[in-house]
């Protein structure tokens, strides 16, 4: 698997737009969490966001949530999502990003987490609730692992706080497009544009929207408004939430591949997308 | 001079940091929607709370809105029944937060907190709330100022507090039900944290106790600090010194630490907190963060938290709404490493026992919460020597909790 940065450097010098597809480990069931990964990385997605379900996920909305609590319900363990991601390893090429909050980390040492994902192959990690200010020196252990920590930046933070995170942030930067919760939106807020130019007036690092993008046109539009990367998480935990298991990976495998065909070809409104 | 006065340890009066930190406790660990909305919080807070306006305000209307100061009553009878055969034995007394309007000490913050958000121009409330008398006080000062509130409250939390959620209601404000995880306290504060970074250039959170990220467990504390400082002279005014024990309930920690700030640098006044035991430590349900939990991090700070193997966080129980929360705020958990505070905990039988006790001996009916620091009674006056001086925070009435009682001592429903 290459790294984070590396990804990005490489579909930049073919001046295209990465997708990162997020699903919550462990729903429906690890199983289906592989074979979701699998036709993923089959199917467009240039790296993978793997949500470790935990039990308060403060900035994630409904859809998310309940793919936690089911997942937690199961037995999911760290473990569990930690092994898949080492099983994976010689049957894909893209990274995969663990988005996890931070009591867990916190709760097995912040080292040894850092050494036990670097091992198993995650290259890197986003911590919604590990701020700036908190995430200093995590963010030096963790380069020490070759763990690469992308920060967050918000559409309320001021322009010299987002100075300071781009700096910091590693990979990527990560640009929560609303002010709000993760979850399907029906638009993108306009002010989103303006987020994407501020970024890029103070830093050379490749930038991925991120909450409430769900559809084809969306993720052509955050193209076209300069970013560097989609994430698209609710949307696909919704899909496979499907209680037919495989019913549910065909629209997953469906929807990875339209939003792929949609950034690629930056045509909007072609019916087929929105299907 | 012939005496040393004991040296007070300035570091307990000294924190937070500028980081919001309580040693290792608290900071800020929230998404970063919320970043900058703590900062202008905390860059309010610094400019009002020593403005001399502000200040005025808040002070004429805890006195003439809320009924403060509220008094330091001596429980003849309770101090009667605990007293030992040879005469000594503790002095108890209470500290009447309960006489506040809307029954208890949650009026002082949501009072506090709302001249702020006035101020910061914000035209919208949130609340989160458990037992229901913060999301009481909430709606009250919103009605009060004018605003828009709307209070997050677990599903179960909306049943056991039947009569709290009409108060709110009848006081104008939304009551938002949350039917997530369990339905208590901490699942309110979760959708009520969600709420704020949804809309968050509109509205203030009205956070409710001393937990949260930084600024909140300070501010909390210090619009609770009016408890301690009228305890501080009250007590001189009845006995001419400190008290030698103080006593309160710990769910988050808000009245306990209204109590207490004012105290920690006098080192000879003791400091004891009382989770609730729930059905008793070995049922696993119970709400004893301080005695049984481990640091983590929850709804934005790091502190005692209870949680599993592998840092999820667990189910709290507790017959009390208020008390029936995982987390705890940080000061807590520094005073508790520090050595500067005890915590201990009583079960749901101790605090139904003592609840009864109270209401019998003092003609006072004692929120559920209350209840478990009279509770711990019953161990403290055995252990004790001499006549100290005991105050316990007699932190909120009980009329709303009496359904909930009812049905555990005579199996009444009075729904």
């Amino acid at each position: 698997m290459t790294s984070i940065s590396e990804r990005f450097k490489q579909l930049k010098d073919k001046n295209k737009c990465a997708l990162i597809p997020f699903i919550t480990a462990g729903d429906p069931d690890l199983q289906t969490t592989v074979k979701a990964i699998k036709i993923l990385a089959h199917n467009g997605a240039d790296m993978i966001e793997l949500g470790v379900p935990y039990s308060d996920p403060l900035a994630d909305g409904p859809v998310i949530q309940a793919a936690a609590t089911r997942a937690l319900k199961n037995g999911v363990c760290l473990n569990d999502v930690l092994e898949i991601v080492k099983n994976l390893q010689d049957e894909i090429s893209i990274p995969i990003i663990l988005f996890t909050y931070y009591n867990p980390i916190f709760y097995r040492g912040v080292e040894n987490f850092l050494k036990t994902i670097a091992d198993v192959g995650v290259k890197g990690l986003v911590v919604p609730d590990l701020p700036l200010e908190e995430a200093e020196s995590f963010l030096e252990i963790a380069e020490k692992f070759g763990i690469e920590v992308t920060l967050l930046v918000a559409p309320t933070s001021p322009i010299d706080r987002i100075k300071h995170i781009a700096e910091k942030s590693q990979g990527f930067i990560y640009l929560v497009s609303v002010t709000g919760v993760t979850g399907m939106r029906s638009q993108v807020e306009s002010r989103v544009e303006d987020l994407i130019s501020k970024l890029k007036s103070v830093t050379e690092k490749p930038i991925g929207v991120g909450f409430g993008i769900s559809e084809p046109n969306q993720a052509i539009q955050m193209k076209q408004w300069g970013a560097d990367g989609v994430i698209v998480g609710s949307a696909f935990v919704k899909k496979l939430a499907n209680n037919n298991r495989e019913e549910g990976l065909k629209e997953v495998e469906k929807l990875c591949h339209n939003l792929r065909e949609a950034i690629n070809n930056e045509q909007r409104g072609i019916d087929i997308f929105t299907a | 001079m012939t005496v040393t006065p004991v040296k007070a340890n300035s570091n307990f009066t000294q924190v937070p940091d500028n980081f919001g930190r309580f040693g290792k406790y608290g900071g800020k660990y929230v998404p970063e929607t919320l970043m900058p909305a703590l900062s202008e919080l905390e860059t309010a807070y610094g400019n009002y709370k020593n403005n001399p306006d502000f200040q005025q305000e808040f002070n004429q209307l805890l006195k003439d809105y809320v009924g403060r100061a509220n008094p330091l009553y001596f429980a003849e009878r309770l101090t009667q029944y605990y007293a030992k055969p040879d005469g000594t034995g503790a002095q108890i007394y209470l500290k009447r937060e309960d006489l506040n309007h809307t029954g208890a000490h949650k009026i002082n913050n949501a009072l506090g907190q709302v001249l702020l958000a006035v101020r910061m121009g914000k035209k919208r409330i949130i609340a989160e709330t458990g037992a229901g008398q913060h999301g009481v006080a909430t709606a009250t000062v919103c009605a009060r100022f004018g605003l828009d509130c709307v209070i997050y409250m677990g599903v179960e939390d909306m049943e056991r507090q039947k009569l709290n959620v009409f108060r709110m209601r009848l006081l104008g404000a939304k009551v938002q039900p949350v039917s997530a995880g369990t339905g208590t306290l901490k699942d309110a504060t979760s959708e009520a944290i969600r709420d704020w970074v949804t809309n968050v250039e509109t509205t203030h959170y009205i956070l409710g106790s001393v937990a949260g990220p930084h600024p909140y467990p300070m501010m909390v504390r210090d619009f609770h600090g009016v408890i301690g400082k009228e305890t501080r002279s009250q007590c001189l005014e009845k006995w001419g010194g400190l008290p030698d024990i103080l006593l309160a309930c710990v769910g988050g920690g808000s009245n306990a630490m209204g109590l207490f700030y004012e105290f920690v640098g006098d080192a000879s006044v003791r400091l004891i907190g009382v989770e609730a035991e729930g059905s008793g430590i070995a049922s696993g349900k119970h709400a004893a963060t301080l005695t049984q939990g481990k640091p983590g991090v929850l709804h934005g700070a790091m502190s005692y938290l209870l949680q599993d193997t592998e840092g999820q966080v667990t189910e709290a129980h507790s017959i009390s709404a208020g008390l029936d929360y995982p987390g705890v705020g940080p000061e807590h958990s520094y005073l508790k490493d520090e050595g500067r505070a005890e915590y201990y905990s009583v079960t749901d039988k101790d605090a139904l026992a003592a609840f009864q006790l109270v209401c019998k001996l003092e003609g006072i009916i004692p929120a559920l919460e209350t209840a478990h620091a009279f509770a711990y009674l019953e161990k403290l006056c055995l252990d004790i020597k001499g006549s100290p001086h005991i105050v316990i925070n007699c932190s909120g009435r009980g009329d709303k909790d009496v359904q909930t009682v009812a049905k555990y001592i005579e199996g009444i429903d009075l729904s």
